[in-house]
């Protein structure tokens, strides 16, 4: 099942990309031959195997869970530092809730 | 000797026994960086200040006779996908081209707590996508051994900077082959440890199941000895294991009798002829050396690609969904609405790599595609993980070529991107499995320009130790110039 340009469109849209025309007309084939590619796993029975999300250890070897207590972190003026748009004390973004 | 070829444990004996200062070994760095990086373009940043500072603490150490930690004065190149507190740190996209971390990773802390000098942050692949550095959002870098070739990547510029002695030893990051494949193409050691050996913490995220951050030195002494460095237990990083580190260097014995080595057959197809040729001749010497040769079978390996393309790309579409011009990193001019900024940011400062990986992560993770994809991708990981658990109940360590071929031309892959990710084909199964694995130079090819071929060891989860005696047993007996 080839890829159209409105799965691109759509797609691009769920990854907040804006695309130009001429970058779906590039990507639109790129990709469409990289998804006919992995169609190759479809030639694997993976009937009753467990998918694997990460490697993992016995739990004994990977103590995850800490206690919980505050300790010191950033402050606030070093997690604003690289903010494109900021006033003291948060983050400054275009409005959120749209007006009529 | 060059203070610039010195091997880490000599810099620190040196500078122990006041044969040299660390202010002297920081200046001939320096001054090879000036004299060669023009041309090779492996350092996007210099940290001098940072590094003056270090040295002279290690000076002032030296100076008063106190015993000196394991990377005193010890020149180190960090790539630039991780990050140095207060050092621009960009991961080589230009939506990052105004960072500055407000903390060091945890791999640089330990690095500067043995007395590492920190010279400079290297180029690579932006987000760490892409097996040549050519994605660099701001220029590639150039092959040592021949300037019209790529280095190699993701950590195209750590590996060159070793190769080229700008830096005695390197932080790179691998995710599906991104230190071990530009350590082959660029004739040096480089080495990524079991997923979880080395926190991850500081390390921009690129696909978290598969990240590890990991050295690449110019001999296997000093990848061991900085790997004893910067591995262990990290609270930062719930994912790094509670795995006791052992003294990698100290474990380097050059007897390796009675090791038994497996040839897996499924990666002696699709070789360049030369590539082959050099890997059947290491294979021979470590049967010189005693070690028990004997065929094994990965099955799975054919399908290890797809499955990696469809992981990766799924985790990064994630990951990369903070570049949204909000907290930090770029923002775009002009926008009509929160979204608009949004789409706009991310269009504007993202690659066309970085953009292709992040749709194709998008779409099969999206309703309707999940299960086809994503979680057929997850089965097929337990199959490839299972091939090597198998394995590795026949053999100790098993030994294979790094990259199907030595370095190509800058461009050369540049049209189809698919291409590219079929030369990943020998690296990407050690990363989905989880198992350590290391590059050493095993000799060049025949024909003019004579490229390094790399020569890959495999061993099982939290079995570092058994791999790099067979790396250091191999660089011993000569393998790295093999011929």
């Amino acid at each position: 099942m080839a890829l159209t340009e409105k799965d691109v469109r759509y797609v691009a849209e769920l990854a907040h990309l804006h695309l130009t025309d001429e970058e779906v007309n590039q990507f639109l084939p790129q990709l469409d031959s990289i998804l006919q590619y992995v169609q190759k796993l479809n030639e694997l029975d993976t009937t009753g195997i467990e998918p694997m999300a990460q490697v993992t250890y016995p739990a004994g070897s990977n103590p995850a869970i800490r206690e919980d207590r505050v300790a010191p972190s950033l402050s606030q003026e070093e997690a604003l530092q690289n903010a494109p748009e900021s006033a003291p004390g948060y983050f400054r973004v275009p409005r959120v809730i749209e007006r009529e | 000797m060059e203070l610039t070829s010195l091997t880490a444990a000599q810099i620190r004996d040196d500078i122990a026994a006041r044969k040299v200062s660390a202010q002297e070994i920081l200046s001939a760095h320096l001054t090879a960086i000036e004299q060669k990086d023009p041309e090779v373009k492996s350092y996007l940043a210099l940290c001098p200040d940072r590094a003056l500072e270090q040295a002279r603490r290690i000076d002032r150490l030296a100076a008063q006779g106190k015993l000196l930690p394991p990377l005193a004065g010890v020149p180190v190149a960090i790539k630039d996908a991780i990050l140095t507190r207060g050092v621009r740190t960009t991961c080589a996209s230009r939506i990052l081209e105004n960072y500055v971390p407000p903390y060091d990773s945890t791999a640089v802390a330990r690095l500067e707590a043995a007395g590492a000098v920190v010279l400079g942050k290297t180029n690579c692949d932006e987000f760490a996508m892409g097996s040549s550095t050519e994605n660099s959002g701001f220029f590639p870098t150039r092959n040592p051994h021949d300037p019209s070739r790529v280095p190699g990547g993701s950590s195209g510029g750590s590996a060159a900077a070793v190769a080229a002695n700008m830096a005695t030893v390197s932080l790179g990051s691998d995710t599906g082959g991104s230190i071990r494949q530009p350590a082959a193409l660029c004739g040096v050691v480089g080495m990524m440890g079991t997923y979880g050996r080395v926190s991850r913490y500081g390390l921009v995220a690129f696909a978290s199941s598969l990240d590890h951050i990991g050295p690449l030195a110019r001999t296997v002494g000093d990848t061991a000895r900085v790997l004893s460095v910067i591995a262990g237990r990290d609270p930062m990083d719930s994912t790094s294991a509670g795995v006791p580190v052992p003294d990698y260097e100290a474990a380097l014995d050059s007897n390796i009798q009675g090791m038994k080595v497996g040839i897996p057959n499924e990666y002696f197809a699709d070789l360049s002829p030369e590539t082959g040729d050099n890997i059947q001749k290491g294979i021979r010497l470590l049967e010189k050396l005693g070690c028990a040769i004997q065929p094994v079978s990965l099955p799975h390996t054919s399908y290890a690609t797809a499955c990696y393309y469809i992981i990766a790309t799924a985790e990064a579409s994630s990951n990369l969904a903070r570049y949204d011009g909000v907290r930090y990193g770029c923002r775009a001019a002009e926008f009509e609405s929160l979204r608009d900024m949004y789409k706009k940011t991310r269009d504007g400062g993202f690659g066309a790599e970085v953009k292709r990986r992040i749709m194709l992560g998008t779409y099969v993770l999206s309703s309707g595609y999940y299960d086809a994809y994503y979680v057929k991708g997850q089965k097929v990981r337990t199959l490839i993980t299972r091939d090597f658990l198998e394995a590795f109940d026949e053999v100790d360590v098993i030994v294979a070529p790094t990259s199907p071929l030595p370095a190509f031309k800058l461009g050369e892959k540049l049209d189809d991107p698919l291409q590219m990710y079929l030369a990943d084909i020998f690296t990407v199964t050690a990363s989905l499995a989880g198992i350590p694995g290391i590059s050493v130079p095993c000799g060049k090819t025949r024909s003019e320009p004579r490229l390094p071929v790399g020569m890959q060891i495999l061993a099982n989860h939290f079995d570092e130790a058994r791999m790099l005696q067979v790396a250091h047993a191999f660089e011993a007996a000569g393998g790295f110039e093999i011929d």
